[in-house]
């Protein structure tokens, strides 16, 4: 319907991190437990934006999400610009702990897709008493590499349209078209070498294979949860760090594939209802 | 369990006739696809593509394919190369590929299919060659999945 206005509200905040004050986009919806969602790596967060108006789950969660630094509509650090973006596991980890300070979020839910899954399982193991809950979407401690990153960001190959092709098979096969085009959209719109510097979080300097063991679920609870689809973090990537982690809840999530939130959130819904159910009633009792 | 799985030898394949016959309707299906023409519209490559089998010699011009001629051709010359087994093929083209053969990266990933080679026009055209390869999905020749 033309004129229809969304409810979710988008606003800056600054945030110092590594010393220096980012400008950070964020936008929520909702009131109750704060909620903070994490894109995947060369995205931005628009990819949440069916959970953000998700009117059961926003009358018990106040859901936030917010562009990392260099994505979306959060610009590079001031001192940044000309140097090549890396993202390192201090790094991210500051962001997000910085980020729900700077809020003053008060022990919130941290859920993460794929990089976000990855440091979400970092959370879990360096900082757990901060968060109430923590949910990995295609998280694992490792996984094995299926392309070379140099050619993300090459003057002779159209970044947007090289790494849009490239994750475009992690999605599920016959999902909703639109949903999908958006999906890849977010790519195309990345900003030049962010998508490969995030992989080097991913593939290089976030290696968590041998530290999950550490994870202490009672301290907070780990929900992890990935698409059948998914090659680059497969189920048995997933299930294989559940088994190391005693306690932490794993479920495949079927027709889905890399980014469930945006890719087929219908279908997505229907996996994420039951986990945050399940925060709520660890809340109440 | 795909039998053939993690090997593209070509002697320890078997053939699969079916496949290589749905591989040979790629120029009609792409003739009758202007928006994937028109994505290939600056792409011109000599490639090697096709089941490991029965690979084809592909000449692609302004992302028409001009000419597809069954390998070996003696001393033809290939920039790059995808070849899969007929079995990853088969499953690739199913209407409801299964997980991990339903993206021809996740079957060089599976080690069901090989990329050798100049990646560079393959690279630059990533899309294209996904959908080109696809194409015989469409026309659902090896039946439902």
């Amino acid at each position: 319907m033309s004129g229809f206005v969304e409810p979710i509200v988008g606003r800056y905040v600054h945030v110092e991190i590594d010393g220096e004050i980012n400008r950070i986009y964020f936008e929520e919806n909702g009131t109750g437990i704060p909620l903070v969602c994490l894109h995947t790596a060369g995205s931005d967060a628009r990819q949440w934006r069916h959970l953000l108006v998700d009117e059961e789950f926003t009358r018990q969660f106040r859901i936030i999400t917010f562009d990392m630094p260099w994505h979306g509509k959060s610009n590079p650090p001031d001192s940044q610009y000309g140097n090549e973006y890396r993202l390192t596991t201090a790094t991210y980890t500051a962001t997000i702990r910085a980020f729900c300070s700077a809020l003053r979020l008060d022990r919130p839910v941290v859920m993460g897709c794929s990089i976000g899954g990855r440091i979400v399982l970092n959370l879990a193991i360096s900082h757990a008493s901060e968060f109430r809950a923590l949910i990995g979407l295609e998280a694992a401690d490792f996984q094995q590499p299926w392309y070379d990153t140099a050619w993300l960001n090459r003057p002779d190959v159209h970044g947007g349209e090289v790494c849009a092709a490239l994750v475009s098979g992690l999605i599920a096969p016959n999902g909703p078209v639109v949903a999908r085009d958006e999906t890849l959209w977010g790519y195309k719109q990345g900003g030049p070498g962010i998508f490969k510097g995030d992989l080097y979080f991913y593939r290089v300097d976030g290696d968590l294979r041998g530290r999950v063991g550490q994870i202490d679920v009672r301290q907070c609870p780990l929900y992890l949860l990935t698409g059948e689809y998914d090659f680059s973090c497969t189920p048995e990537d997933t299930l294989r760090t559940a088994a190391s982690i005693p306690g932490a809840r794993a479920k495949i999530m079927e027709r889905l594939g890399h980014f469930p939130m945006s890719e087929n959130p219908a279908q997505f819904r229907a996996y994420i209802a039951p986990v945050l159910q399940d925060i709520l009633n660890r809340q109440n009792t | 369990m795909n039998p053939d799985a993690g090997s593209t030898d070509r002697q320890s394949v078997p053939f699969d006739n079916q496949v290589v016959e749905a591989f040979r309707t790629i120029p009609e299906l792409l003739s009758r696809d202007e928006k994937l023409i028109s994505r290939g519209r600056l792409l011109d490559v000599e490639c090697l593509l096709g089941p490991t089998v029965q690979p084809f010699h592909v000449t692609i011009q302004g992302g028409r394919i001009l000419d597809m001629t069954p390998a070996p051709v003696l001393m033809r010359s290939w920039r790059f190369a995808y070849r899969a087994t007929p079995a990853a093929f088969r499953a690739y083209w199913q209407a409801m590929p299964p997980p991990g053969r339903h993206d021809l990266l996740a079957l060089t990933k599976r080690g069901e299919a090989t990329l050798e080679g100049d990646l560079h026009p393959f690279m630059a055209h990533l899309q294209y060659f996904k959908d080109l390869l696809a194409l015989p999905r469409r026309s659902g020749l090896l039946g439902a999945s």
